[in-house]
């Protein structure tokens, strides 16, 4: 697998938290911090990816994700290309390793690259010249990793150290990439305690083992916990005998108000959109004062901003730091 | 026909216990004598076996030779060249090629093009149901008369119960083995590896072992119910493995095979997004290549195969879950089948057993035994000659295989098929 730190221990890729060392982590989360001193001024924009060529490479749809980095790289002040694989080439035959060289052959320095397929992102970063870097936007069930770090920033912003904290994630863990990113973030920056809330249809299999605790039981696993992380509910989930119907998921594993009184006072409610109102989350609770849905999107550009800075900015000569 | 001497070899047969240095005596195209000449037994060859070990030619079991259908992967031409390479004298072709080995013609074909080859016998396998669609019986008489050595599904397991159990039945009519692969087709739909905690950290869909238990349990109980002779090919769990156990131990007429990669790689293996470790049935846990290990070295196993799936490039030139399932295993089989030597599983001669005489028992044939009357099937080897896989060098055309820049000893010097040199390794250069 390609590694995606240099000799130096520098982000050459960034493709997954999984095992990233905690100095990356919180490196991340400091320049994010430094970011977001720049986004709120009038004037949001700094020259450091001046001259860069990052081309934002969506085979699945995206709105929220895409636009971020995209808004990220512009305020870096890079160029940008935005090119939705979905309706173009690989459905006209063209293998992805052939685009690839071809996007290549433009001279850009970097792809934000999200994927139908786990470990595509990786696929690119092994096929990919030196010089360029890959951030991960999204690769199947596998890895969200930049949504990941922007939601430990807005814990942080939040809730200062991460030591003392109890974070539940509720909902479809078994397809989602954010949850497996966040469980490797949230333990690669030592948090207290991470819990998994969803029915045994939901849970990919041996998943305690990456360092978390299971409750099928939403009330037992909400109590007492800091951070409420609700994941969305596909509604293609309810084929596939996973589950009977939203109305039982909602029943059993919604977020409403009673619920989210079992948590601590000051609890906070995150979700990593776009919200089913009703399915995951009852509307009075996205939109409650603990709710801080819209402050994870303002910090997906400052985070985002970080990693491709700290990507890029050590491969002045073209040529890339790592072997 | 040309007298063959093969002179002062470590002779193995597996299947008489033989492993003495002696000397083999081949005329029209069989063994004549083991040891001493027969009388006026005069060679035109002669074969120095000093150093080498001579056991019987392999079978194997289990190959995909891409003809027809797939020829811009291989070609039997260039597959049975390859097999003759890694010593494989006889080797069976699954019937899943397009269009479906279901009927006389295709068999015909396979078979005209095996032997315009001149290379490893070719023993094809007929389809089971027509276009192994799982509805309608083949005509399992003709595939038999025109050169099937037994029925398979090919891998598409029979879904309907009652199809199947007639399948077996008309099988057994026809004195034909039936070669089953068992997995539930609706547990391993849409998912690319073992199901365990690596598919869970590689968020990539998973097959788990109840993939392979629970179509061992349907189709067990329709053997028990018919009585028909029944092979299980790539078992691939701890469990599985033991039900196997089981069913031999209650008396039900069945064998069972191991692709040879099984023995050797594990989950751990796809990690990475590995696409060369992509194969079906999936690399399982490490309990279960070590109960697999045992299984092959109890006997519950009979049989070593190749699983030989050779590709083109671009068939793995793709993320793991979008790349095709496969590995390229004619080069690797004895190789691989040795290292259990060398890893304490069992003895050389048990090693052997698995590749050539447990092998041919599975479908009932006369081969892989040094047994004077015999077709005079061989293979020499150099026991521990280091020699390394590389994909320049690979014999298949498909040179896709996880045990890229592996290290491995045994080298094959010499192949014969039925007493005619297919491949003799000089010294550095090949001629087959």
């Amino acid at each position: 697998m390609s590694g995606q730190l240099d000799e130096q221990g520098r982000l050459r890729h960034f493709l997954t938290t999984e095992g990233l060392p905690r100095e990356v982590l919180e490196r991340i989360l400091g320049t994010a911090e430094s970011f977001s001193g720049v986004i709120e001024k009038s004037v949001k924009k700094v020259p450091l990816l001046r001259g860069r060529t990052i081309i934002n490479l969506f085979f699945e749809p995206s709105t929220r994700t895409r636009t971020t980095f995209e808004l990220a790289a512009k305020r870096l002040s890079a160029d940008v290309l935005n090119i939705n694989v979905a309706t173009s080439a690989t459905t006209k035959g063209e293998s992805l390793l052939d685009m690839l060289q071809n996007l290549q052959a433009m001279q850009c320095d970097m792809f934000v690259v999200r994927h139908a397929d786990s470990g595509a992102a990786h696929f690119i970063a092994d096929h990919v010249s030196p010089h360029v870097s890959v951030v991960n936007a999204g690769d199947g069930r596998h890895a969200h990793p930049t949504q990941a770090m922007l939601d430990l920033y807005t814990i942080r912003r939040h809730k200062g150290d991460f030591e003392s904290l109890r974070v539940a994630i509720v909902g479809d863990i078994l397809h989602s990439r954010v949850a497996r990113s966040q469980i490797h973030a949230l333990n690669g920056v030592g948090a207290g305690e991470v819990r998994l809330i969803a029915p045994r249809t939901l849970l990919p299999r041996d998943i305690d083992r990456l360092g978390a605790h299971v409750y099928h039981d939403i009330d037992a696993g909400l109590r007492d916990v800091d951070v409420i992380i609700a994941l969305r509910l596909q509604k293609e989930r309810m084929q596939g005998a996973l589950l009977p119907s939203e109305h039982e998921y909602y029943r059993l594993y919604g977020i409403s108000r009673e619920r989210l009184a079992l948590a601590q006072p000051d609890a906070i409610v995150m979700h990593p959109g776009p919200i089913n109102r009703g399915v995951e989350i009852e509307s009075a609770v996205a939109d409650c004062p603990q709710s801080v849905i819209l402050d994870q999107v303002t910090n997906g550009i400052a985070t985002r901003m970080a990693v491709m800075s700290m990507c890029l900015e050590h491969r002045e000569d073209g040529t890339g730091g790592g072997a | 026909m040309k007298a063959i001497r093969v002179r002062g070899g470590r002779v193995i047969d597996p299947a008489s216990g033989l492993d003495a240095v002696t000397d083999i005596h081949i005329a029209n195209k069989q063994f004549v004598s083991i040891g001493a000449a027969p009388a006026g037994f005069i060679p035109d060859e002669d074969i120095d076996a000093d150093g080498l070990v001579v056991c019987p030619g392999l079978v194997d079991l289990a190959t995909h030779l891409r003809e027809p259908g797939d020829t811009h992967k291989a070609t039997i031409a260039s597959e049975v060249q390859a097999a003759a390479r890694g010593g494989i004298t006889c080797l069976c072709p699954s019937p899943a090629t397009d269009p479906v080995t279901d009927a006389t013609a295709v068999v015909e074909l396979i078979t005209r093009r095996a032997r315009q080859a001149h290379m490893t016998r070719v023993m094809p396998l007929g389809a089971l149901t027509r276009g192994l669609q799982g509805q309608q019986l083949t005509e399992m008489a003709a595939l038999r008369d025109a050169g099937c050595v037994a029925v398979s599904d090919g891998g598409r397991p029979v879904v309907n119960s009652l199809v199947l159990r007639r399948a077996l039945e008309y099988a057994a009519t026809q004195d034909l083995v039936t070669i089953l692969t068992p997995q539930d087709p609706h547990l391993t739909a849409g998912a690319w590896m073992h199901e365990g905690w690596v598919s869970t950290r590689l968020g990539v869909a998973g097959i788990p072992v109840a993939a392979e238990t629970a179509a061992l349990a349907r189709c067990l109980a329709l053997v028990e119910e018919t009585g028909a002779r029944t092979h299980f090919a790539r078992i691939s769990s701890a469990r599985g493995a033991a039900m196997i156990a089981r069913a031999q131990r209650d008396g039900l007429p069945v064998t069972a095979d191991v692709a040879a990669h099984q023995l050797f790689l594990s989950e751990m293996d796809v990690s990475g997004f590995n696409a060369q470790c992509h194969v079906l049935p999936p690399l399982r846990g490490e309990a279960d290549r070590q109960a697999l290990r045992e299984a092959v070295a109890a006997g519950t196993i009979q049989a070593i195969c190749s699983d030989h799936q050779p590709h083109d490039a671009d068939a793995k030139a793709a993320t793991l879950v979008a790349s095709e399932p496969g590995i390229s295993g004619l080069d690797s089989l004895l190789a691989l089948t040795l290292r259990l030597v060398e890893d304490d599983i069992m003895d050389l001669s048990t090693a052997l057993a698995r590749v050539t005489c447990d092998a041919a028992d599975v479908l009932g044939v006369q081969r892989g035994r040094i047994t004077v009357g015999n077709p005079a099937d061989l293979c020499l080897f150099a026991p521990a000659e280091p020699w390394w896989l590389r994909a320049d060098t690979m014999a298949s055309r498909g040179r896709n295989s996880p045990f890229l820049g592996w290290e491995f000893s045994a080298r094959v010097h010499w192949t014969l098929l039925e007493g005619r040199i297919l491949f003799r390794r000089d010294n550095g250069g090949c001629a087959g």
